[in-house]
């Protein structure tokens, strides 16, 4: 039996460029505790605070996203979210899914879903009418009743 | 036992019966068995409770069944050899006691995972040791070597002291779910082995094993999940040093 061959040392290049996994691996580690204070934060406010969680309705949605803050909060919730998320997803398919189509296809699957939902979140959140016309005023937010 | 002069009955252990639960497989397979395929294989046996589940494996070949097969060596928790699935966790046959099993139920031995099961518990290391040739575990130096020996003071020595306890039993690895799903992965004895060489003051192949290691299939597929650290019958803390390695690699200082 021969001894198994030894890699030789290679030329050493004395510099590390940090590849695609190690960015990956680093924004997990960062939007991970990032996610964790939005989230309790969002949470907080909406179900502990004010009347709780019979408060949540039309009017208290559009009453929040009427400030700046939390359209910003709940835009970089929703993008960290899923590109957190998405990631892991990733990694996931990764692991497991061994053929290379079957890889390719859910990675696609996954990209178009992480985008759609992010682009049609955005949408949401810019585009959001507080007073819409003709509706039960009872039912919008107190700011309405010069607007309609 | 060791012989005395006493009476031989003195401090005698009482026996027991050790019900035993083994995972088999004949690649040529038997009059009663495909080629290949795996079943479970019970045996009964008398035994110490101080004594070995290796011990327990040694009273089936030489008493029950030859064509049992295992791997060990020193059989003493010294030369790795013995690494197998015990109860589900990775251990050595021969470190683990009967008596720290649950004696009422049948012991389960099965071969290490992820690797190719060669013959019952013996397993194919070789994508084992490639990994660990891939992090070209010996000492890289330039210049002329003086001398004299390599001068270290004991706080350098300290650094890595933990991964020069390595026996490359393979239990950390293949207790890893990362390396069950995916082959690519250098698994963590691969990475404990350049951690030895990459925190060690007398190397400089440091960033060489550290371009090794940022690879796709590297260190950055570890999810500290902290099967190896359980695993290790060493003792090692091998997920905190697949850390320290991505943490080198992070901020660029060893």
């Amino acid at each position: 039996m021969t001894a198994p061959r030894l890699k030789d040392p290679r030329a050493r290049s004395g510099r590390l460029r940090p590849g695609a996994e190690q960015w990956s691996w680093r924004f997990m580690r960062i939007t991970g505790p990032l996610l964790l204070v939005l989230i309790l934060t969002h949470l907080f406010i909406n179900l502990l605070t004010g009347d709780g969680v019979s408060q949540i309705d039309f009017a208290f949605v559009a009453g929040k996203w009427a400030s700046p803050l939390w359209q910003v909060w709940d835009l970089v919730m929703l993008v960290l979210a899923m590109l957190h998320g998405g990631n892991g997803m990733r990694l996931l398919v990764n692991d497991y899914a061994t053929g290379r189509r079957m890889r390719t296809t859910l990675h696609s699957l996954l990209g178009f879903s992480v985008i759609g939902i992010i682009v049609l979140g955005a949408l949401v959140i810019f585009t959001f009418d507080p007073c819409p016309a003709g509706a039960d005023a009872s039912l919008l937010p107190s700011f309405c009743e010069g607007v309609a | 036992m060791t012989a005395t002069a006493e009476s031989p009955t003195a401090g005698e252990v009482a026996t027991m019966r050790v019900e035993l639960q083994v995972l088999r497989m004949n690649p040529e397979g038997t009059h009663e068995r495909k080629a290949g395929e795996s079943y479970w294989d019970f045996f009964v046996v008398e035994a110490h409770p101080t004594d070995r589940v290796l011990d327990a494996l040694h009273k089936i070949k030489w008493e029950h069944d030859g064509s049992l097969a295992f791997r060990r060596s020193c059989a003493h928790g010294v030369c790795g050899s013995d690494a197998m699935r015990i109860n589900a966790r990775n251990r050595l046959a021969c470190k683990t006691l009967l008596k720290d099993l649950n004696p009422a139920r049948p012991i389960k031995i099965e071969p290490i995972k992820g690797l190719p099961v060669e013959k019952d518990l013996i397993v194919d290391m070789e994508p084992f040791f490639a990994s660990y040739r891939e992090i070209m575990p010996f000492l890289m130096t330039s210049g002329a070597a003086p001398a004299r020996e390599r001068l270290q003071s004991p706080e350098e020595r300290a650094r890595y002291d933990d991964t020069t306890k390595c026996i490359m039993c393979a239990a950390c690895t293949t207790a890893c779910p990362v390396f069950w799903t995916d082959g690519q992965y250098f698994g963590p004895q691969a990475i404990v082995g350049a951690h030895r060489f990459i925190f060690d003051s007398r190397d400089e192949g440091q960033w060489d094993r550290l371009e090794v290691l940022n690879d796709k299939a590297g260190v950055w597929k570890c999810r500290t999940a902290f099967n190896c650290t359980e695993a290790c019958p060493r003792g090692i803390e091998v997920t905190k040093a697949i850390s320290e390695v991505k943490k080198a690699l992070t901020t660029g200082e060893i």
